[in-house]
């Protein structure tokens, strides 16, 4: 297990090598420089400012520049945001984005578990028919939209919440309601496909020719093998929740990581865009890993070994 | 030996679907007495595994019971309510499945798996209980069973597996076992095993067992009587010895005359010509009248009753009635009752199939 870990901890610093070089060279074709936006500057300041930030230099050796300052762990210093190192610009924003992240998540996958598994309990009635509906919603209707309409039905006319902006936890519901749609739509539609094939499998049968209940059938035998493939989706969900968020964290003005992603990239900011990209790079494999590793947890036919294959 | 545990009346069973209404089941009766085993044969379809199921409760939501009676002990199972049924399930009457491969919860380990159903009937302690499963596990020959216990199915061959679904059947001491083609999905050698497994628990347990099965082989070896099953219906019963040796109705014929024997040599092996009727729309007369070369006029117009042949042995066809032309059985059938008659003036009769079975 803790070789597995090692081994895949390893690849992962390889991928973001590959992620950071590639963003590198892809980011310098955008059109534009960092300056393009300030009319004032004058072709002497600009040069000044280029000398300054090494952005006169070939690229390669802007490249090479890069990759040595991030092997000393040195994320460099943005061009826009008040001159601030790129890491503890990421530090200061990550906490209301992880916040409304992990608050859509729970609230979602649990949903999604609870609404796809009674679904697949009522197979083929209205509540089945109901929870159909929901999910093709939840998956059809994008985030923004569903903020949109949160925003105006609970705190426009209802005055239930806060509409936009950072003032405590209160603000955090709607932005966590809107991004709760697409996983718990995901997770129900997955739920529910899988829970119909192990209520119909040969063990639930033996479960009750045992004397379980319908629902002792379900609490013992049924939840836990449904949720193996479940899980695989959750991973990979949860890193698109947390580094997708940026559009809902611009409907609602929270200044969170992924508001700043846009407008680093609106503004040419080099040090952020490469940081940003390197963080949620790193975020995504993290997620994948703890998945296989719950994998393993929830799945006693699952061993995690180090050897391709096993 | 006589006291009947389960008996089954009139039994009728439907099944809607979309293509219309499948008469999967139509009156079947039948008894089941302390401690023998009664064998249910019949090709695919021929209702077995219904008229089990509906004994466990265990029927599919489209399934519906037009009329007859199950009764446990003089208690029908059809009157119950869900509560009582599944007090009975796992508890007087259990049940194995014919695929140990996926009859196992693959999440769950097999000591726990073994212990539950102590746990949902009897008021028994955790600890008591899974002491209880090794023990069972001992029992139907699981090596090294304490420490087996906490590992899952996967890691487990198919034969122990069907072992370890026996275990699961048998730990409350069921009155009533149902074994449903327990057998079909394992290699030859296991099958024996098994079936030596069983007949051991029931001598040891004198649970009645209920034996459901379209191989021949597997009948001879365990079941004290059987009954033949076609289209929904049982159409001969008896002991085992007078379904083997002095079968009457056409289909057994039929079904033993296709059973390899060691001696068949390079002749081909005999089948039934034909497929089962189509229950969404039974035929008037005998069901199996279309596929019978000894069929007669009646066959095709009346079902036939069951004609008494002995105590314990009868058979529903037409060629037993007093007025029916004398025919004789095919040639494989002719020489199972030369071979009878000598079985009984030797004054042992015995069952030569069991032996080549476990050899």
């Amino acid at each position: 297990m803790t070789k597995y870990i090692l081994k895949r901890i390893f690849y992962m610093i390889i991928t973001l090598f590959i992620v950071a070089s590639v963003t590198f060279f892809m980011m310098k074709l955008m059109p534009g420089t960092p300056f393009t936006n300030q009319e004032k500057l004058s072709p002497a300041q600009l040069k000044i400012m280029n000398e300054q930030y090494g952005l006169n230099k070939p690229l390669w050796q802007q490249y090479l520049i890069y990759l040595g300052n991030l092997l000393h762990g040195d994320f460099g210093t943005s061009f826009q945001f008040n001159n601030q190192p790129v890491l503890s610009l990421i530090m200061t924003r990550l906490q209301p984005s992880l916040l409304i992240g992990a608050q859509a998540m729970i609230l979602g996958s649990i949903l999604g578990i609870l609404l796809g598994a009674v679904a697949a309990m009522n197979k083929n009635n209205w509540i089945d028919s109901l929870a159909t509906f929901v999910s093709i919603v939840g998956i059809s209707v994008p985030s923004f939209v569903a903020g949109v309409m949160l925003q105006f039905y609970l705190a426009f006319k209802w005055h239930l919440f806060p509409i936009a902006l950072w003032n405590g936890w209160e603000s955090s519901i709607l932005p966590s309601l809107a991004l709760a749609f697409s996983p718990l739509a995901q997770t129900a539609r997955f739920m529910r496909t899988e829970m119909v094939d192990v209520l119909n499998s040969d063990y639930i049968e033996l479960s009750k020719a045992k004397g379980n209940t319908r629902w002792q059938t379900v609490v013992k035998h049924t939840l836990r093998n449904s949720l193996i493939p479940v899980i695989t989706i959750l991973g990979p969900l949860t890193a698109n929740i947390l580094t997708g968020s940026l559009v809902v964290e611009n409907i609602f003005s929270i200044p969170g990581i992924g508001e700043q992603f846009v407008k680093s990239i609106m503004t040419n900011d080099y040090p952020t865009i490469m940081g940003l990209t390197i963080f949620y790079s790193l975020l995504f494999m993290i997620m994948l890993l703890i998945t296989d590793i719950l994998y393993s947890l929830i799945d006693p036919r699952i061993r995690l070994t180090s050897k391709e294959g096993n | 030996m006589s006291q009947n545990i389960l008996e089954v009346k009139n039994l009728k069973i439907n099944f809607s679907t979309f293509a219309g209404t499948v008469q999967a089941i139509r009156n079947v009766s039948f008894d089941l007495r302390k401690g023998e085993t009664l064998a249910i044969v019949g090709e695919s379809g021929s209702g077995k595994s219904v008229t089990t199921r509906s004994i466990m409760g265990l029927l599919a939501s489209n399934a519906q019971i037009k009329s007859g009676e199950i009764k446990f002990k003089g208690q029908d199972l059809l009157k119950e309510s869900a509560k009582e049924m599944d007090h009975h399930r796992g508890n007087d009457i259990s049940m194995i499945f014919q695929d140990p491969m996926t009859s196992l919860d693959p999440t769950m380990t097999i000591g726990k798996q073994v212990a539950e159903p102590l746990l949902i009937h009897g008021k028994i302690s955790k600890e008591n209980a899974l002491k209880r499963a090794q023990e069972v596990l001992e029992l139907v020959g699981i090596p090294n069973a304490r420490a087996r216990m906490k590992d899952y199915p996967h890691q487990f061959s198919g034969g122990q597996r069907q072992r370890i679904v026996i275990a699961i059947a048998i730990v409350n001491y069921p009155e009533i076992l149902i074994a449903d083609e327990p057998t079909t999905a394992l290699d030859v050698t296991v099958q024996a095993q098994i079936i030596d497994l069983m007949r051991e628990l029931q001598e040891k347990l004198e649970t009645s067992i209920i034996f459901i099965t379209h191989d021949l082989g597997v009948v001879a070896g365990i079941a004290d009587r059987v009954a033949v099953m076609y289209a929904g219906k049982i159409v001969e019963y008896g002991t085992v010895d007078e379904i083997f040796y002095e079968p009457r109705h056409p289909y057994t014929w039929g079904l033993l005359s296709s059973m390899p024997t060691l001696d068949i040599g390079s002749h081909k092996l005999a089948s039934i010509p034909g497929t089962p009727p189509d229950l969404l729309d039974p035929p008037q007369g005998d069901a199996f009248a279309a596929r019978n070369p000894y069929a007669m006029n009646i066959d095709f117009q009346a079902q036939p009753p069951f004609f008494q042949v002995s105590e314990t042995h009868y058979a529903a066809t037409w060629l037993l009635h007093p007025d029916a032309p004398h025919v004789d059985p095919p040639a494989a059938i002719q020489r199972r009752f030369a071979e009878y008659q000598k079985l009984l003036q030797a004054g042992q009769v015995e069952n030569p199939i069991e032996g080549s079975l476990n050899e």
